[in-house]
């Protein structure tokens, strides 16, 4: 009987040492056969070229990837500037001031958010947002704009990426020590001269990585962005043109284009790419995250 | 001066509070405004009759059960995958471990791998294992997509336990295996809320199924056939030039999105009572 015991513990243990390193390697394996599933192009053109060109022809053999870059960095760019004011007040106002039932109340808002799948932020941005712009904002600034714009793109993404945002900052602001705030209100300083002064500058690092790690997952945001932003394979010049983020283009096109290598092989060089610059924005963006937490905690 | 800008950020705060606040209940009401005219018994009953894609009869059965077969699959995965390895680096690895910390690290970063990434991973492994796009090919794509939303959260309510049960069950000569069998049924509130978080991201999702759980009227009958998931169905609708199907589109969204609803306050219900009950 205790024989029996043992063995089970062991076995149990071998097991779920196994299980665990598997997980770990899981990452690694993912970016190794992205990477020799895109060899192939990289082989054919050199990366820079593929990089740099704005000539996306697949059946000649071009693919420059310029276009699907500049799209994906201006829909996410735009994205953060929306959300990022909006999310710093509504953190401060949490953290600083809100009282614990209006905390409360706010939770679920931010929960909901982030639970709605993207492709109903995709129904509703085709549904409300494109339709205002093409209606009603793009008019004063351009002849004709369809609506399904890199404006479009900004605006749903800002609203998908809030709720990440808001709660990693309201963490990073709970981070700081409450004697940090309590000395500067003893002090004199009003609540917004201490929110400004202590701490908005004391979480300066943790905002960074808040902005860094939403950033990364507007990149990689894919169904929304497809209903919204118009799709044309072209370097968008404003707001109102129509633009083709990359994961857009690999959901897209991918899984009809086995019939030729080279097209599997460069969008595939476009999910690699993805993977690499989201995985290095992350772990940037959570290394910063925990030495905050380490920082401030005596325990 | 100094109490006029005092004042004017406070407005500018609870002013963008409620912007998100309106964003939220904005979205919601445009899902239901538009999506519970053409909201039918019909629709949750019946699958695509001939000529659904041209506005005749029928309903999206095929895609609400193809989703929850996907999801129910990929949460076995998960499950039997993800509390092994929680308890492994909870219990097995001593406090502070440098595998332990590299392990929470990864996670984090799987967390964030976008779900198109795991969507054309899944299908290169897919083309590898000969394996076509089908019910099966979709659990395991789905399964990469909730396993470390299962494992953060796993980790988050078991690293609230405190010491006490499992030094009590090992000083009274449980072996390490045995104590782990009963922490587990205690975190039974916490895998319950990390389950609900799970369907809730992988049922919405539609990149990951997009290319490897294929596309079907019918209701899938076996591992190997194609399945219909809502979210693509919802996008395929969507892309009709005929509106009843866009109708359509707008009432498969208002299911998703009352699905999503209730797992959400579901998994706000259990967390909050596993924070009572917390020993």
């Amino acid at each position: 009987m205790q024989y029996i015991r043992a063995i089970k513990d062991k076995t149990a243990r071998h097991i779920m040492l196994g299980i665990s390193i598997f997980a770990v390697v899981f990452l690694i394996v993912i970016g190794l056969s992205l990477f020799f599933k895109a060899l192939p192009i990289m082989k054919e053109k050199s990366l820079w070229t593929l990089l740099t060109s704005a000539d996306w022809k697949p059946f000649k053999g071009d693919f420059g990837f310029l276009p699907y870059i500049t799209s994906t960095l201006y829909v996410s760019a735009l994205a953060i500037l929306i959300a990022l004011p909006l999310a710093l007040l509504t953190g401060i106002y949490l953290h600083s001031y809100a009282s614990k039932t209006i905390s409360r109340i706010f939770q679920p808002v931010i929960d909901l958010l982030s639970g709605i799948p993207p492709v109903i932020y995709g129904v509703w941005g085709s549904l409300t947002i494109v339709p205002l712009i093409a209606n009603h904002i793009a008019p004063h600034f351009v002849e004709y704009s369809s609506g399904y714009t890199v404006f479009a793109g900004g605006i749903v993404l800002a609203v998908m990426i809030l709720p990440l945002l808001i709660s990693i900052l309201v963490e990073v602001f709970r981070s700081i020590p409450q004697e940090m705030v309590d000395a500067s209100l003893q002090l004199g300083a009003t609540r917004w001269q201490t929110v400004k002064k202590v701490i908005l500058r004391k979480s300066f690092s943790g905002i960074i990585a808040a902005v860094v790690l939403s950033v990364s997952r507007a990149f990689g945001e894919t169904i929304a962005i497809l209903m919204v932003c118009g799709n044309i394979t072209q370097i968008p010049h404003n707001l109102f043109d129509a633009c083709y983020p990359l994961p857009a283009l690999i959901a897209n096109n991918y899984g009809e284009m086995l019939s030729m290598p080279s097209y599997e092989s460069a969008l595939m060089l476009a999910a690699f790419l993805l993977f690499i610059i989201i995985v290095v924005f992350n772990a940037i963006s959570r290394i910063t995250l925990v030495q905050i937490e380490k920082r401030y905690s005596f325990s | 001066m100094k109490k006029h800008e005092e004042t004017f950020f406070k407005v500018l705060m609870i002013l963008s509070a409620l912007i998100i606040m309106g964003v939220l209940v904005f979205i919601i009401g445009t899902v239901v405004y538009k999506g519970l005219p053409s909201l039918t018994w019909d629709m949750l009953t019946k699958l695509p009759g001939g000529g659904f894609y041209l506005g005749k009869e029928g309903g999206v059965l095929n895609a609400i059960l193809g989703s929850v077969y996907i999801i129910a699959g990929s949460l076995v995965l998960a499950i039997v995958l993800s509390i092994p390895v929680v308890m492994y680096i909870n219990f097995y690895l001593p406090k502070n471990s440098v595998f332990a910390n590299i392990m929470r690290f990864s996670f984090d970063i799987l967390f964030g791998v976008p779900s198109i990434v795991y969507g054309a991973f899944g299908f290169a492994l897919m083309v590898y294992l000969g394996i076509r796009a089908s019910l099966l090919g979709g659990i395991i794509t789905v399964a990469m997509l909730i396993m470390p939303i299962m494992m953060r959260s796993l980790d988050e309510v078991t690293r609230l336990l405190s010491r006490e049960l499992p030094d009590a069950l090992l000083s009274m000569g449980a072996t390490k295996y045995e104590m782990v069998r009963v922490i587990t049924r205690q975190l039974m509130p916490g895998i319950v809320t990390a389950v609900l978080l799970a369907i809730g991201r992988g049922i919405g999702d539609a990149a990951t199924v997009l290319f490897t759980a294929g596309y079907t009227d019918n209701i899938p009958n076996a591992l190997s056939s194609p399945a219909a998931t809502l979210p693509l169905s919802i996008f395929f609708q969507l892309g009709s030039p005929v509106e009843e199907v866009q109708n359509r589109a707008y009432a498969s969204a208002l299911i998703l999105t009352v699905v999503i609803l209730i797992l959400s306050f579901a998994a706000r219900h259990f967390s909050s009572r596993f924070s009572k009950n917390r020993i």
